[in-house]
């Protein structure tokens, strides 16, 4: 039985039992919650475990390998343990900004599954507004880093919190034109009318030359940007910075701080998946497992970005935003438009 | 798809006490930017404010507009004010004082545009038409732009360019 059915047959005993609709519309909404909830904490321990995986063998090691087979249940022995440590909070901390920062980080990293099609049908909702509320939803992220930078009251904190807001918000504006001249091809916003519109492989927008994989690339190296990792982790950049905005936080403040980089990780993959690899369309397996296949693919391209590249310098990191990504995009929203007005690959 | 519909699980849960939801957090979090001392904590509550008016956007039907309220004032109008009072060493420890001793004169100046206004908003004979929900709000606006507004847009564009080229100058390092 696919997923869809049973979460429709869910909805319908629940209808039937009689609440109102606005009870019924309510629950089922809280239920999805919590479902997307379960399914990114497993999915950030699996990546958590799967980076160092990745790293180790980039490296010519082994990583993890003592906790069960191939040290799988290294990171739930880690989350135990970030758990029961002490909540420190510097004295000279700024305490409600403290304390929000990592909430905020978390929450806005979780909402913008509210619109990603995990498969044909698995939607939480399909708003019209689609691509276009996630890229507003994240921008969230920028607020809590500055937070965290802030109230830390520790100048690596401010120094690492500055950096990384200038660079997710340099690199956001490429990254919306690329995302938007694939929104001018689907003449839509909805996520699910963009995967509807590129049925056959053919149709990916990555294929659609020669716009589709310029706007691939820009959006990949933009969305390496917008989760901080490196080339681009200024903002936490070990060598300069010890840890960057989240040096003074620790237990479960810290782990949410992880738990949500390694969730815009995928954020960014998925986004990435159904704006141009066909979402979760492809034959003979089930839906999600399309999606997942394909997001788990540009997982490990950024994994493999991460472990491959050296860091960038701040200077260059703005300089290659705004004087070479930026019109490029614009470049490329042109051509895009063009090739739309003209019918040219418009099948 | 769980949620078929979202404006009309908001209709259903009856918009009343959703707009004085957000327009309590709309006065109160304004009320805090223009009185707290510490200006991280007012330029935060700034933050809240503008992301309330995005939820009564949503709340009149206007979902595009309340993303971009949300996209440009959240995610970059209020980036640049946080990163101003960071980058000014002066503002970022010191308690700031928000009123002067022409307070009462103040409040009193304040007090009157507020019962001016809500005369005026009362006693106004509104001319109010039943018009059908717009189903495609996004096309109809792209539609819009480029046929009935396109002067205005035009217009817009330019002053954004030449703000950005003054802006540009500004930055620019001067060559000895």
């Amino acid at each position: 039985m696919e997923i869809t059915e049973i979460f429709k047959y869910l909805y319908e005993q629940l209808a039937a039992s009689g609440l109102p609709q606005v009870w019924v519309d309510i629950v089922a909404l809280a239920c999805a919650g919590v479902i997307v909830f379960g399914f990114l904490a497993v999915v950030a321990l699996f990546l958590v475990w799967w980076e160092r995986k990745v790293s180790a063998h980039i490296q010519q090691r082994f990583g993890p390998m003592r906790t069960g087979w191939h040290g799988w249940r290294q990171t739930i022995a880690d989350a135990i343990k970030l758990l029961q440590k002490e909540d420190i909070i510097p004295t000279l901390a700024d305490r409600p900004v403290f304390f929000w920062a990592p909430v905020i980080a978390f929450v806005a990293a979780f909402m913008a599954y509210i619109t990603i099609p995990f498969g044909d049908g698995l939607i939480v909702a399909d708003l019209n507004i689609g691509i276009l509320f996630i890229v507003a939803i994240t921008s969230f992220t920028v607020i809590s880093l500055l937070m965290a930078g802030w109230g830390s009251n520790n100048k690596y904190a401010l120094l690492g919190g500055m950096r990384s807001a200038a660079q997710v918000v340099s690199y956001e504006v490429p990254m919306v034109v690329a995302i938007c001249s694939i929104v001018l091809f689907a003449g839509s916003l909805s996520m699910v009318d963009i995967v509807q519109s590129q049925a056959m492989i053919y149709q990916w927008y990555l294929f659609r030359l020669p716009f589709g994989p310029i706007a691939f690339i820009i959006y990949i190296i933009a969305g390496t940007a917008e989760t901080n990792r490196t080339p681009f982790d200024l903002p936490e950049a070990e060598q300069e910075l010890v840890a960057g905005f989240n040096i003074e936080y620790s237990g479960m403040k810290f782990a949410m701080f992880f738990l949500a980089e390694f969730i815009n990780m995928f954020t960014v993959s998925a986004i990435g998946t159904t704006l141009f690899l066909g979402g979760w369309q492809g034959p003979f397996l089930p839906s999600w497992m399309w999606f997942l296949g394909k997001t788990l693919f540009l997982v490990f391209v950024l994994m493999w970005f991460r472990w491959t590249y050296p860091r960038l310098r701040v200077d260059q990191l703005m300089e290659f935003s705004w004087k070479f990504l930026l019109p490029i995009s614009f470049a490329n929203l042109i051509l895009a438009g063009l090739m739309k007005y003209s019918g040219w690959f418009n099948w | 798809m769980i949620l078929e519909n979202l404006s009309q699980l908001i209709s259903d849960i009856s918009t009343q006490p959703l707009f004085y939801l957000f327009s309590f957090v709309i006065i109160a979090s304004a009320m805090c930017v223009v009185s707290l001392k510490n200006i991280f904590h007012s330029a935060l509550f700034l933050i809240l404010t503008l992301f309330a008016v995005a939820g009564i956007y949503i709340l009149l039907h206007a979902e595009f507009l309340a993303v971009v309220q949300v996209l440009i004032y959240v995610g970059a109008v209020s980036v640049l004010i946080i990163f101003a009072i960071m980058l000014t060493s002066r503002l970022a420890s010191k308690k700031i004082e928000q009123s002067n001793e022409q307070v009462t004169l103040g409040l009193f100046i304040c007090v009157l545009f507020l019962l001016a206004s809500v005369g005026s908003l009362t006693y106004t004979a509104w001319n109010t038409v039943d018009l059908p929900m717009i189903e495609h709000n996004i096309l109809t606006i792209g539609k819009l732009l480029m046929t009935r507004y396109v002067l205005p847009f035009e217009v817009v564009s330019v002053v954004l360019l030449a703000a950005l080229i003054g802006a540009v100058v500004l930055a620019r390092e001067e060559k000895a």
